[in-house]
């Protein structure tokens, strides 16, 4: 029903999150239905005009006891069905490591630094006092052997579809809000904390272009359609413009992209700076 | 009134550092208005950025000068500015003064039958603390960089290296808490100390209920806060690090600090208050609209003794759901669980309140005055309110949800056409209490439609726009974001509701300021109410009571069988 206002979903729990959201959404509209009839008609058959002495017991029976108790019923079911085993799903059924791509996101005022391990899969050493805005945002210590091959970039995030990916994440400066809406994730990156969180793209940039061509919604700018990742936490004068971009590739363009990266890497400028 | 003792006071202290309840209650409410306009008035600037991101502000552009606005067009760190003070000033200079200082202070004692609070004093200290906090945010807009910026919320570690703003900020929420303590010590005091004989606590009315419930929030809620103020105050002026963790490299400059500090510690203790907070909001309005409706309805309340226990509870719970704001701070499940089962739990006794007062509608013979109008019209607007928090209270669908403006039209559905329709209710209907005048009703009726309408106008597309993800407190409205862009004309719509709902307001401060002189006079007890305010004289002298009021039943006796009028006064003997 309300998929008519979300963002369109692009994750593997994209759909539960959704339902859920539906649903609440569903008992609102009764309740308020219900109450809405009620009062109209209330204050419409009680109004002095009509009804020129008031009743001094008022209403009778129980109907307002069983609403409640309906209520409370209706909350129990969406708490213990499916707000509780959807968060577990969230936070504690973490895929494998060895499974999923594993990338780091430090944000920061007011950029997303995007970081992979690179081809050995070990994040290398990084030092605040290292930090160059320019060629360094991280603070990554080069000289750190696992450092090496690793790759940054700065609000661009590429994922491989169908296969998790966890990202880590933390903040630099002030407390930023990492959230990709089509994925259904947001995430608080506090400084002084490294925060994981997982999600399975499941739709590639590709894909998603060309499933919004048939909703007139989305048909005109289909062609321009990229996963944007937005920052929820007011974290200073630019928060409004913190804008990343989330690539979902095929496996083999995935791969390609982490290729060409990593060729930007070895015996480049960056290297000789850093040495 | 010829009191002797009344005589011997001067102006100043008669009318300005005035022990009597009265006095601080009109002290309090004119501030509590003043500011509601003034915050309204910062509100209606943001609007036109979210309007027109980065267009020129017609007319009134110029004034802001150019580290502001240059050439009219509003910067972010002015957008920002704007939006913290907004809330701040609102909930707490606006809402809270004239909710719990200005309603209280006037009523409260009346309704009780006390001829004034249990400590005048203090009374007095509270309004002027409050005073010289609102001073304090008002003249911070004058400093080096402006006032605060970092959201009503403040916070750390943005607040931590905001400019002095910040500095002002603390030390003007470090006068306003003080007010409200002892405030609360005042209220609570009273309400055990000082009802009329034969006013046991089942026969109080409503409204004092709520204000108790209030006060003890207050009391237990406000001191965290205060201490945690005064901890942010020594990060930023001691080289603390209460709230700094180790390694913070702002705009590429590691900070020299010692580090070691918590950034949530800091929304632990502001949501510890800030939930109960929104409670302080709610709560006094509720008793209002119960008030209004009693007498409106012609008959007693549905359920009183339920609704009574609900507000103690709700108070109870208030304490234990704070976290709530904070599921994706990165939450594990059993905390998240805990603190969405306790919202839930919480949701409970204000569904029963909500019911109860519809429910009292039954049966009635409603009269609609302009009291009863903003009543009535609390009912669907606050329930709105409610009903959207559920989906926020539920972490799962909160991930979706937090921090987009979803959260935003939430609680204006709360505080806005809730607790402001149910102030203005306050307004109408003890007018003449106050003045011995009442206001007019076509004026009213002229403020009440359009307000309703525009109020809708501005708050539901907010929704609609939080469920297509569009974050809160964007400088721009969202306009740098493409998934925001369906749902950006609907900004237009809003920013036009909310001028309209300014015009809207015109009628009303007509109404106040003529209804002073040229209102329609009235004698002591003009809505045939019951409770105990209505026994004094209109307004009531020093000393409230002519004689000492002696209670003999229940508060809302209304209609009562077999009885000769269609109210019987809470002290009318037999
Ligand atoms: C009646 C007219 C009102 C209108 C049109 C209005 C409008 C707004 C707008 C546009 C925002 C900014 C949202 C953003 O930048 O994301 C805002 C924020 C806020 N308003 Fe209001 N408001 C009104 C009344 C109130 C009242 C009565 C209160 C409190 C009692 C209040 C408390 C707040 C707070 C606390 C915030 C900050 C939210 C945040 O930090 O994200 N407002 N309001
Ligand atoms: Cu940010
Ligand atoms: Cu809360």
């Amino acid at each position: 029903m309300m998929d008519l206002f979300f963002p369109p979903g692009a994750s593997a729990h994209a759909a539960g999150i959704d339902r859920m959201v539906d649903w609440v959404h569903v008992l609102m509209l009764i309740l308020f239905i219900g109450w809405g009839a009620y009062f109209i008609y209330a204050v419409a058959r009680f109004r002095q005009g009509k009804n020129p002495k008031a009743n001094y017991k008022g209403a009778k029976g129980s109907a307002s006891k069983y609403a409640e108790i309906g209520v409370a019923v209706a909350e129990v079911i969406l708490l213990v069905g499916f707000s509780i085993p959807l968060w577990a799903d969230r936070v504690d059924e973490f895929p494998a490591e060895s499974d999923s791509v594993v990338v780091r996101v430090v944000a920061q005022q007011f950029a997303w630094n995007i970081w992979y391990p690179g081809a050995d899969g070990v994040f290398g050493n990084a030092d605040p006092s290292l930090v160059d805005e320019e060629t360094n945002p991280i603070g990554l210590d080069r000289s750190d052997e696992a450092a090496k091959d690793d790759i940054t970039t700065i609000n661009q995030l590429h994922l491989p579809v169908d296969k998790p990916a966890i990202i880590h994440l933390t903040s630099k400066d002030v407390i930023h809000s990492f959230n990709l809406p089509n994925m259904r994730i947001k995430q608080d990156a506090v400084p002084g904390l490294s925060i994981p969180m997982w999600f399975v793209p499941t739709k590639t940039t590709a894909e998603m272009r060309e499933e919004l061509k048939s909703k007139p919604r989305y048909a005109d700018t289909a062609d321009e359609f990229v996963y944007e990742i937005a920052c929820a936490q007011l974290c200073g004068n630019s928060h409004y413009s913190m804008r990343g971009f989330l690539t979902v590739h095929t496996p083999e363009e995935y791969q390609a992209w982490l290729d060409e990266e990593a060729s930007y890497l070895g015996g480049g400028e960056e290297e000789d700076f850093w040495n | 009134m010829s009191d002797g003792h009344h005589e011997e006071l001067g102006f100043w202290r008669k009318y300005v550092f005035s022990t009597d309840h009265k006095v601080i209650g009109i002290q309090y409410s004119v501030t509590g208005l003043a500011f509601l306009f003034f915050g309204f008035c910062l509100m209606m600037l943001m609007r036109w950025q979210l309007a027109y991101p980065n267009q020129p502000i017609p007319l009134i552009g110029g004034l802001f000068g150019d580290a502001r606005a240059p050439g009219g067009i509003m910067l972010p760190d002015f957008y920002n500015e704007l939006g913290a003070m907004h809330g701040t000033i609102m909930v707490f200079l606006g809402v809270v003064p004239l909710a719990v200082g200005g309603f209280g202070n006037l009523i409260l004692p009346l309704q009780i039958g006390a001829a004034d609070m249990a400590f005048p004093k203090l009374n007095m200290l509270s309004y002027w603390s409050l005073f010289l906090g609102g001073v304090t945010m008002f003249g911070s807009f004058f400093l080096e960089g402006g006032a605060a910026q970092s959201g009503w919320t403040s916070y750390a570690p943005l607040s931590n290296i905001a400019p002095s703003g910040q500095t002002a900020w603390l030390i003007g929420m470090i006068f306003l808490i003080t007010s409200s303590l002892l405030g609360s010590v005042n209220f609570i005091v009273t309400t055990i100390q000082l009802r009329a004989q034969g006013l046991s606590f089942f026969r109080l009315p409503f409204f004092c209920w709520a204000q108790f419930v209030t006060a003890f929030l207050l009391l237990l809620a406000f001191p965290p806060l205060e201490a945690a103020g005064v901890l942010q105050l020594m990060d930023r002026l001691a080289d603390t690090s209460f709230f700094m963790p180790d390694g913070l490299v702002i705009s590429g400059e590691a900070l020299d600090i010692s580090g070691g500090g918590s950034p949530l510690l800091w929304q632990h203790l502001f949501w510890f208050l800030a939930h109960p907070e929104v409670y302080v909001l709610i709560l006094p309005a509720m008793g209002i609209v119960a008030e209004v409706i009693a007498n409106n309805t012609r008959k007693p309340l549905w359920g009183y003794r339920a609704m009574v226990y609900s507000v103690i509870f709700l108070g109870f719970m208030s304490f234990i759901v704070w976290a709530h704001h904070m599921f994706i701070t990165g939450m594990g499940t059993a905390m998240a669980t805990f603190f969405q089962t306790t919202t839930m739990i919480i949701s409970i006794p204000s569904v029963i309140i909500l019911t109860a007062l519809l429910l009292s509608l039954w049966g009635g013979s409603i009269r609609f005055n302009t009291p009863m109008l903003f009543a009535l019209a609390f009912l669907p607007m606050f329930g709105i309110g409610g009903l959207t928090g559920l989906p926020l209270g539920l972490a799962a669908p909160d991930i979706a949800l937090h921090d987009t403006y979803y959260v935003i039209g939430h609680f204006h559905y709360v505080v806005a056409p809730g607790t402001i329709f149910a102030l203005f209710a306050g307004v109408y209907y003890w007018y003449p209490k106050a003045t011995g005048r009442k206001m007019s009703e076509t004026l009213g009726k002229l403020h009440f439609w359009p307000s309703l309408i525009f109020m809708n106008g501005i708050f539901f597309p907010m929704l609609i726009q939080g469920l297509n993800g569009v974050s809160r407190r964007l400088a721009d409205g969202g306009a740098t974001y493409d998934f925001a862009g369906a749902v950006g004309p609907l900004n237009r719509m809003q920013s036009w509701s909310a001028w309209g709902l300014a015009l809207a307001q015109i009628p009303f401060i007509i109404n106040f300021f003529m209804s002073l002189r040229a209102g329609e006079k009235v004698g002591d007890n003009p809505w045939d109410a019951t409770t105990l305010e209505w026994a004094a004289p209109s307004p009531p002298p020093h000393g409230n009571f002519t004689t000492e009021p002696v209670v003999y039943r229940g508060p809302y006796e209304y209609s009562v069988p077999g009885a000769e009028n269609d109210f019987t006064p809470q002290t009318q003997e037999g």
